[in-house]
């Protein structure tokens, strides 16, 4: 078997080729992934580049990606696969219609009827089983895995760890290639024993100074090394109140847009707490903030 | 080495962390992709198999460094020629400097030669420019110099640590690069630049601090040998400490573990609250879907209960010792009054308040907590624990409003001075709510020993339950729900 990367500094660099900035962590695990054939579990504060990392992988690898985005509810029918029960309803009215209702026949008929109606032609395949199925290759993301109920988790246990799914009217159907897998986690619950056991963990923090400041710099057109450098500083700042929830990355980059549009080269007191509201959503939050800002912090 | 990675990996589960053996299996599969000589890859590929909670990863830190990072000949992953690497940097420093003093020079110990006032300077420098090298050379040599540190001395850790900083004076150093930054400036810093500038500058301080200690358990290490080192450094789990011993680190690191817990919780319970019990069959629903399906009934639909919300009183003794255990509860309930149809909080000492408006309104349960600490009227007559009379304030003002749909929360040791208990008013309290729980913070064997009397008050509740730390009581709020 071919491995997708040679080294970690290899995956690295392919990330940051594709403006991910990741780190010797995030790298490392992506690397292992491959090379030991494991699903990741990726877990961490909102809007540090969880989903996205995915998607990038799937990018830097030439993969397509499939997305099964869980939610409360979330069925094997709509995880796996399900049989078309409109299709198999129509199937069985054209076979009565069509006649020879004759009892002597009807046991046979059955029979191949209910092998025809259990084929292929009649499975609506959902996204884990469309990526198990893939002939070609795919990074398979299941996204916010913790809003599922823990019983729906076990669904998942066969495909992390063998990469196949059983049908029992089909039998079971393993992959032809083994594709990366990431599901990603917010924490609202822990996690099974079992689920956790098959995957590797990766804990995506908010990234460091200067890893916030590349961030902002390749994603965000127009701002300045010197303004990201500073907008760096006073995220890492804010980050450092207690407050109900801290930025994030994707708010820092909405709040660099909007001093680039601003034209705001150097940012003062004023300017920062005046657009702090973007990158903080609770009023209290934004209150609390704009009281440190204007003191000279610790001490 | 596979021994060595044993032998981590049992001090792993010892320090509390859930390693199963697919996981030990996995560790040791992952580090044949790693190429030896990459200490980062090499941690970073030992953590993705073997800690699966970013609460854990502190105490893998801990237990890492003293397994791997710390070992200088036995493990050479790194820098064991630090002291070349040293003398080599200084040379540069000093050349740099043009100072042509040639103090530095033989080989050997230039950085013994210093003197206290170059090395302060030295520090100073590393610090300025984030030098990481001269910084971890700075470190080492304070500790060789200040920390004192003699073999087979018994002394913990902290007692070096604390010789060492003292003598270089970090906090001064930070002052120096304030007073550099407004200099550079041109005389004044805006609030916004100090502000940053500190932020810098002390995140460097607390990097010299990390080194200084680093270097310290390395020489214990040495000193001690691995296995009696990581029994020292063995700490609780943040869910696992202690509210009443927690130390200054560990409440901090209590308080970040409570936020992901309330919010987990609250989730938690919603979705319980939503699917929780599942209902009968609902037939109008069932037939009228079952229309697109030709008539056949393929899709049941249940109904689902929506049982009424309780509410719920918690009166909380707030007195020094078990202060802090009050302050999470009451963050714990007010984090997750959703699920109740109204949440009412009452503190005490010796006389008792309410602070319910405290909490209302007010996003920042910090902030209301604050305020009970300093603004409620909770002393009587001397301001130690009188339940009994609390109590009985209680039952003359709120009494009445006790009704068949709350649940009154009692929160404390019951250490109660030796005052007499007024027990009769949990007797009555329980007559008209729906439950009445007391919970303890004391550990269960200490329970009516001395001045406790938890076990008169426990006749009358629906029961009593032990809550050390932030799992007991996790556990407990899904009873309360
Ligand atoms: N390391 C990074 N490099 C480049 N862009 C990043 C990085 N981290 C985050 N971003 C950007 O931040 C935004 C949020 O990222 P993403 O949606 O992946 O976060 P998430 O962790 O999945 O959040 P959530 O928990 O809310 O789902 C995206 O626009 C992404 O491009
Ligand atoms: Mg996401």
């Amino acid at each position: 078997m071919a491995f997708r990367f040679d080294s970690v500094p290899a995956v690295r660099t392919a990330l940051s080729d594709v403006n991910y900035l990741s780190d010797e962590g995030i790298a490392g695990v992506v690397y292992l992934a491959d090379r030991l054939q494991k699903p990741i579990l990726v877990e961490g504060p909102a809007g540090t580049g969880k989903t996205q990392l995915a998607k990038s992988v799937a990018e830097i690898t030439g993969s397509r990606l499939i997305r099964l985005q869980c939610y409360e509810g979330l069925d094997e029918s709509k995880a796996l696969y399900e049989w078309n029960y409109k299709k198999q309803l129509l199937r069985i009215q054209t076979e009565r219609n069509t006649g020879n209702s004759g009892e002597a026949q009807a046991d046979g008929t059955w029979k191949e009827l209910s092998d025809d109606i259990f084929s292929d032609e009649f499975l609506l395949t959902r996204p884990l089983l469309e990526a198990i199925r893939a002939p070609d290759p795919v990074v398979l993301l299941i996204d916010e895995v913790d809003r599922v109920e823990v019983e729906t988790e076990a669904l998942l246990l066969e495909i992390l760890s063998d990469y196949q799914v059983s049908i029992p009217e089909l039998g079971t159907i393993s992959a032809s290639q083994i594709p990366m897998v990431f599901l990603t986690s917010n924490n609202t619950r822990e996690l099974s024993e079992a689920l956790k056991r098959r995957c590797l963990f990766l804990h995506i923090d908010y990234p460091d100074l200067d890893r916030e400041k590349e961030i902002v710099l390749t994603k965000v057109e127009g701002v300045s090394e010197h303004l990201a450098d500073q907008i760096a500083r006073i995220v890492r700042s804010i980050r450092t109140i207690e407050l109900k929830k801290s930025p994030s990355v994707s708010e820092t980059l909405d709040w660099a847009r909007t001093l680039v549009l601003l034209g705001i080269e150097t940012i003062d007191a004023q300017q920062a707490t005046e657009t702090l509201h973007i990158l903080l959503k609770y009023k209290s939050d934004i209150a609390k903030a704009t009281k440190e800002l204007a003191t000279a912090g610790a001490k | 080495m596979i021994d060595l990675l044993a032998g981590f990996i049992q001090e792993l589960r010892r320090a509390g962390l859930p390693v199963s053996l697919t996981e030990d299996l996995d560790a040791m599969e992952a580090i044949k992709h790693i190429p030896l000589e990459d200490r980062e890859a090499f941690k970073y590929a030992l953590a993705a198999t073997l800690v699966k909670s970013a609460a854990h990863w502190k105490a893998f830190e801990t237990v890492f460094e003293v397994y791997f990072s710390m070992r200088g000949r036995e493990y050479t992953i790194g820098d064991s020629n630090a002291d070349a690497e040293l003398q080599q940097l200084m040379d540069e420093l000093q050349s740099g400097e043009g100072e042509q003093d040639g103090t530095s020079g033989e080989g050997g110990g230039g950085m013994e030669a210093l003197t206290p006032e170059e090395l302060a300077e030295m520090l100073y420098k590393a610090m300025l420019n984030a030098d990481e090298a001269m910084m971890r050379a700075v470190a080492r040599q304070a500790v060789k110099r200040f920390a004192g540190m003699e073999p087979g001395r018994p002394v913990g850790g902290t007692y070096y640590l604390y010789r060492t900083l003292r003598n270089l004076d970090l906090d001064g150093v930070v002052e120096r690069m304030m007073e550099a930054a407004r200099e550079q400036a041109g005389g004044e810093l805006t609030p916004l630049e100090e502000r940053l500038e500190r932020d810098e500058a002390e995140i460097r301080s607390t990097h010299i601090k990390q080194e200084v200690e680093a270097e310290i358990r390395r020489r214990l290490v040495a000193d001690r040998g691995v296995d009696a080192m990581a029994r020292t450094l063995r700490k609780p789990l943040p869910e696992d400490v202690d509210f009443m011993h927690a130390s200054r680190e560990e409440m901090t690191n209590l308080k970040k573990a409570l936020q992901p817990l309330t919010r987990k919780l609250a989730v938690r319970l919603a979705r319980k609250r939503r699917h929780g019990r599942k209902g009968s069959l609902d037939f109008r629903s069932t037939v009228r879907h079952s229309l697109s399906y030709g008539g056949v009934p393929a899709e049941p639909k249940f109904k689902y209960p929506r049982p009424a919300k309780p509410e719920i009183f918690v009166v909380a003794d707030i007195s020094g010792s078990v202060a802090a255990f009050a302050r999470f509860t009451l963050q714990l309930v007010y984090a997750i009054s959703g699920q109740f149809s109204k949440v009412r909080a009452f503190v005490f000492i010796d006389g008792l308040d309410e602070v319910t408006s405290f909490f209302e309104g007010e996003e920042d349960i910090n902030q209301a907590v604050h305020r009970v600490n300093t603004e409620a009227d909770v002393v009587w007559v001397d301001g130690h624990s009188d339940y009994g009379h609390a109590l009985e304030v209680f039952h003359e003002r709120y009494g009445h409003e006790v009704g068949p749909r709350t649940t009154v929360l009692l929160l404390g040791d019951a250490r109660n001075n030796y005052h007499s208990s007024q027990s009769w008013v949990i007797k009555e309290l329980r007559h008209k709510a729906r439950h009445v729980y007391w919970l303890n913070p004391e550990p269960r064997s200490y329970w009516d020993t001395g001045d406790s009397i938890v076990g008169e008050y426990a006749t009358h509740c629906d029961g009593v339950y032990e809550c050390r730390n932030l799992r007991q009581l996790e556990r407990f709020v899904e009873v309360l729900t």
